[in-house]
C-alpha cells in the first residue's frame, strides 16, 4: 500500500483500495480505465483538511480504542440506567438477609476444657454486601445499594462533570489568553502575572480548603462538586490561557494578520475569527487530555469524600468506603473495584485519542 | 545573569504575595463561628484547647472583624506574623505549624526522592528504546504501558495493591512506615521500612513514570531529526555512539532542567498516596489537619506549598542557562 501526500494536501491515488472508492460514483466504465488513461482531476484527489486529520486520526489502532472505550462509557452511564431499571441510584434492597456468625467458645479449665462454635443467626433488614447474583449483577454495596446500577449513575456524574469544567476552562483559557497574546504590553504582563500566581497555588490542598468551606455552609451532597469544579476552573485555566497566548503571538505575525488589518476587521473579529481557529488544534488535543485528567481530579475529590457524596453515587465515591473499612477493602473487590476499572477506562480513553488527535494534527507528521 | 535572577526573585515575591492573598481570601470566607464550632466538636472528643489558643488565632487573624478595614488589617497581622515565620498553632496537633511541618517533611522527601530516582532510572532508558525503535512494536508496547500507568488513579491503584500484596499474598504490610509491634534497630528496621514502603514506592513510580517516559522520547524523537545527527551518521560513527553520546546528552537539558525544578517539591508530600498507605508524611498530617478545618495548619501548609513550587520554577529556569549554554539569559 502506498500512499504519498505532498505539502498542497493532495493525495495520489494509486492504490487499488482508493481507486475502488473514487471508482465507485463514477459506476463501472470507470473503473476499467486504468490509470494513465483516467483524466488528472479523477486520478488526484483533493482531500479538505478536516478529512485528512479525520483519516490520520482513524490509522492510528489506539485512538480507535480510545474512542470506542468512550462512546462506550457513555452508553453505559446514559441508556444503562434507561434500560437496567431494576433498581434506582439511592433505592436500597429490603429484601433482607439472614447472616450469619459464628465464634469460637472454650468451655472448661485445664484437661477438661472443649470448644465449640456458637452460630448466631441474625435477620437483617437490608440485603446489604449481596454476591453478585442476577438480581444483583455485581453485588451490593454497605448500605445495600446496588452496585451496578450505582456505577452507571456515577458514570453520569463523572464524565458530565468533567466535560463542564473542561469547556469552562477552554472557554477562560480563550479568553484571558486571547486577549493577552493580542494586546501584549501590560495587559499581557497582568494576565499572565495573574497565570503564574494561580498555578503556583497547591491543587488538592486548595480543593480541600474549598470542601471545607463548602462543609461551613452545609451545600447539598448532590450539589457540592459542582461548586468544587466551579473553583477548579477558576484556578486551572492558567494552562489553556498559556497555550493560547502562545500560539496567538506567533500567529500575530503572520501575513494573513496583516492582511486582516489592511481590511480594517475589528479587535474581536480579527481575535475570535481569525487567530483562535487557528490554535484550535493544539486546544482540542489539550482539552481531550485534561478530560482524562479532569476525571482523575474528580474521582479523587469524591474519594477524599470532598466530591459527590453518599448515597449519591460517582465511580470515586463507590471507592471512598474502603478507607473506613477494612473488610471491604480485602473481601468485597466487587463493591469498589468495578468504579475504579471504569475510571481507568475513561481516562485511559482520553488518553488515547488525545494522542491519536494530536498526531493527527501535527502538520510535521509524515506517517 | 544577576540582573535575571533579581528580577525573577521580585517577581517570585510578588507571585507569593498573590497567594497569600487569595488563601487568606479563602479561610476568611469561612463562617465565623466555624472555628469555634469544629473546636468546641474537638473538646468533646477529648481534645484540650485552652481558650487562650483560641484567642491567640482569631487575634492573629482577625477573624472577628468582619469590614472591609478588619480584613485588611487581619491580613496585614497574618503577612507580618508569616514574614517572621510564625505560622500560628495547629489546633489539631498542639504544636506550632512550622515544627508539625519541618518534622513531617522528611518522610515526604525521602519517599519521593527514592521514587524519583526509580522513576528517572526507569523512564529514561524506556523512552530512548522507544524514540530510537520509533513505530516499532517496542514503541507500540511501551507507550500503551505507560498510558495505562498514567491514567491510574493513584487512590484506586494502592488500594488494589494493598488488596493484592498485602491481604492477599502477605508480601509486605497494609500501612504505616514501622511495625507497631516489634522493635527493630540496625538493618532489621531499615528492611523494616522498606517493606513498609515498597507499595507506595511501586503505586507513585508507576503512576509517574508515564510522563517522564514520554518527555524523554518525544525530546529524543526531535534530537535524532536534527542536522548534527545527520552529520554525525555522515561521518561513519557507530549508531550506539551517535545515540548515546551525541543524541542522549542533548535529551538530557530538558530534562535535567525539569528534575531541578521537581526537587524542592519533593518535600511537598503525596497526599493521596500517603494517605491510601497511612504514612505520616507532611501530605497526610496535612489532609487530617484540614479534614479538621485546622485553620492555622491549613494556611501554613499551603503558604509552604506555594513557596516550594515558586522555587522550583525558580531553579528550573536558572538551571535551564546553567545546562544549556546557547540559552541567553539577558533581557
Amino acid at each position: 500500500m502506498e500512499e504519498k501526500k505532498n505539502q498542497n494536501e493532495i493525495e495520489s491515488v494509486t492504490s487499488e483500495e482508493e481507486g475502488a472508492e473514487i471508482a465507485a460514483p463514477s459506476g463501472e466504465s470507470a473503473a476499467v480505465l486504468t490509470d494513465s488513461e483516467k483524466p488528472l482531476d479523477k486520478n488526484v484527489r483533493l482531500l479538505s483538511p478536516t478529512r485528512m486529520v479525520l483519516r490520520r486520526f482513524f490509522r492510528s489502532k489506539l485512538s480507535i480504542i480510545g474512542l470506542i472505550m468512550i462512546v462506550a462509557l457513555l452508553l453505559f452511564s446514559w441508556l444503562g440506567p434507561l434500560v437496567y431499571t431494576r433498581w434506582g441510584e439511592t433505592e436500597v434492597d429490603y429484601s433482607g438477609k439472614t447472616e450469619y456468625t459464628y465464634q469460637l467458645i472454650t468451655v472448661g479449665e485445664g484437661e477438661d476444657a472443649y470448644s465449640f462454635y456458637q452460630v448466631v443467626e441474625t435477620e437483617r433488614q437490608i440485603n446489604s454486601l449481596a454476591p453478585l447474583s442476577g438480581d444483583h449483577l455485581l453485588g451490593t454495596d454497605k448500605s445495600g445499594m446496588d452496585v451496578f446500577t450505582r456505577i452507571m449513575y456515577g458514570g453520569r456524574i463523572s464524565l458530565s462533570i468533567s466535560f463542564i469544567a473542561v469547556f469552562a476552562i477552554t472557554f477562560l483559557g480563550i479568553v484571558f489568553g486571547g486577549v493577552a497574546g493580542y494586546f501584549g504590553g501590560w495587559v499581557d504582563n497582568v494576565i499572565m502575572r495573574f497565570c503564574d500566581i494561580l498555578s503556583c497555588l497547591p491543587g488538592y490542598p486548595i480543593m480541600l480548603v474549598i470542601g471545607t468551606i463548602l462543609d461551613a455552609f452545609d451545600v447539598d451532597s448532590q450539589f457540592r462538586i459542582y461548586y468544587l469544579m466551579l473553583f477548579l476552573t477558576v484556578f486551572s485555566w492558567p494552562g489553556t490561557a498559556r497555550l493560547v497566548r502562545g500560539q496567538i503571538l506567533s500567529l500575530r505575525e503572520q501575513e494573513y494578520m496583516v492582511a486582516a488589518d489592511a481590511m480594517g476587521y475589528s479587535t474581536t473579529r480579527k481575535i475570535f475569527k481569525h487567530l483562535i481557529p487557528n490554535v484550535f488544534p493544539q486546544l482540542i488535543v489539550s482539552m481531550t487530555l485534561s478530560l482524562g485528567s479532569m476525571i482523575l481530579y474528580e474521582a479523587t475529590l469524591s474519594y477524599l469524600n470532598m466530591g459527590v457524596r453518599a448515597p449519591y453515587a460517582a465511580w470515586g465515591t463507590l471507592i471512598n468506603i474502603v478507607s473506613e473499612d477494612t473488610n471491604i477493602l480485602q473481601n468485597y473487590f466487587n463493591v469498589w473495584g468495578p468504579p475504579g476499572f471504569c475510571i481507568i477506562l475513561a481516562v485511559l480513553g482520553f488518553n488515547f485519542v488525545g494522542d491519536g488527535l494530536r498526531d493527527a494534527l501535527d502538520p510535521k507528521m509524515k506517517r | 545573569m544577576l540582573k535575571y535572577i533579581l528580577k525573577r526573585l521580585g517577581l517570585a515575591v510578588i507571585i507569593l504575595l498573590g497567594v497569600s492573598v487569595i488563601i487568606y481570601a479563602l479561610v476568611r470566607a469561612m463562617p465565623v463561628d466555624f472555628v469555634e464550632n469544629k473546636i468546641n466538636q474537638m473538646n468533646q472528643g477529648g481534645a484540650t484547647i485552652s481558650q487562650d489558643v483560641i484567642d491567640a488565632m482569631y487575634q492573629m487573624y482577625g477573624i472577628t472583624d468582619r469590614t472591609f478595614l478588619g480584613v485588611l488589617s487581619g491580613y496585614w497581622s497574618w503577612l507580618t506574623a508569616l514574614c517572621r515565620f510564625d505560622l500560628g498553632k495547629s489546633f489539631v496537633y498542639g504544636d506550632d505549624v512550622l515544627k508539625v511541618i519541618v518534622e513531617h517533611m522528611g518522610v515526604s522527601f525521602l519517599v519521593s526522592f527514592i521514587a524519583i530516582i526509580f522513576e528517572y532510572l526507569i523512564a529514561i532508558p524506556l523512552g530512548i528504546t522507544a524514540a530510537t525503535h520509533q513505530y516499532s512494536v517496542r514503541d507500540y508496547v511501551v507507550t500503551v504501558l505507560v498510558m495505562i500507568g498514567l491514567s491510574l488513579p493513584s487512590f484506586f491503584f494502592g488500594r488494589v495493591l494493598q488488596n493484592v500484596f498485602s491481604m492477599g499474598l502477605g508480601w509486605f504490610p497494609v500501612s504505616g512506615l514501622t511495625d507497631a509491634t516489634q522493635h527493630f534497630t540496625g538493618l532489621a528496621a531499615v528492611g523494616d521500612y522498606l517493606s513498609h514502603l515498597a507499595l507506595p514506592l511501586f503505586t507513585m513510580v508507576i503512576l509517574s513514570i508515564g510522563g517522564t517516559m514520554r518527555y524523554t522520547r518525544t525530546n529524543m524523537l526531535e534530537v535524532l531529526n536534527s542536522d548534527y545527527i545527520r552529520t554525525a551518521r555522515a561521518k561513519g560513527l557507530k549508531e550506539s555512539k551517535v545515540i548515546y553520546k551525541h543524541a542522549f546528552r542533548n535529551t538530557m537539558i530538558p530534562i535535567v532542567t525539569i528534575l531541578a525544578g521537581v526537587l524542592p517539591t519533593l518535600f511537598s508530600g503525596a497526599m493521596i498516596t500517603e494517605q491510601v498507605f497511612d504514612l505520616p508524611g507532611i501530605g497526610n498530617v496535612a489532609y487530617k489537619a484540614m479534614m479538621q478545618g485546622d485553620i492555622p495548619f491549613i494556611m501554613g501548609y499551603n503558604m509552604f506549598l506555594a513557596i516550594l513550587s515558586v522555587l522550583g520554577v525558580l531553579i528550573s529556569d536558572l538551571m535551564y542557562a546553567v545546562v544549556d549554554p546557547r540559552v541567553k539569559l539577558a533581557r
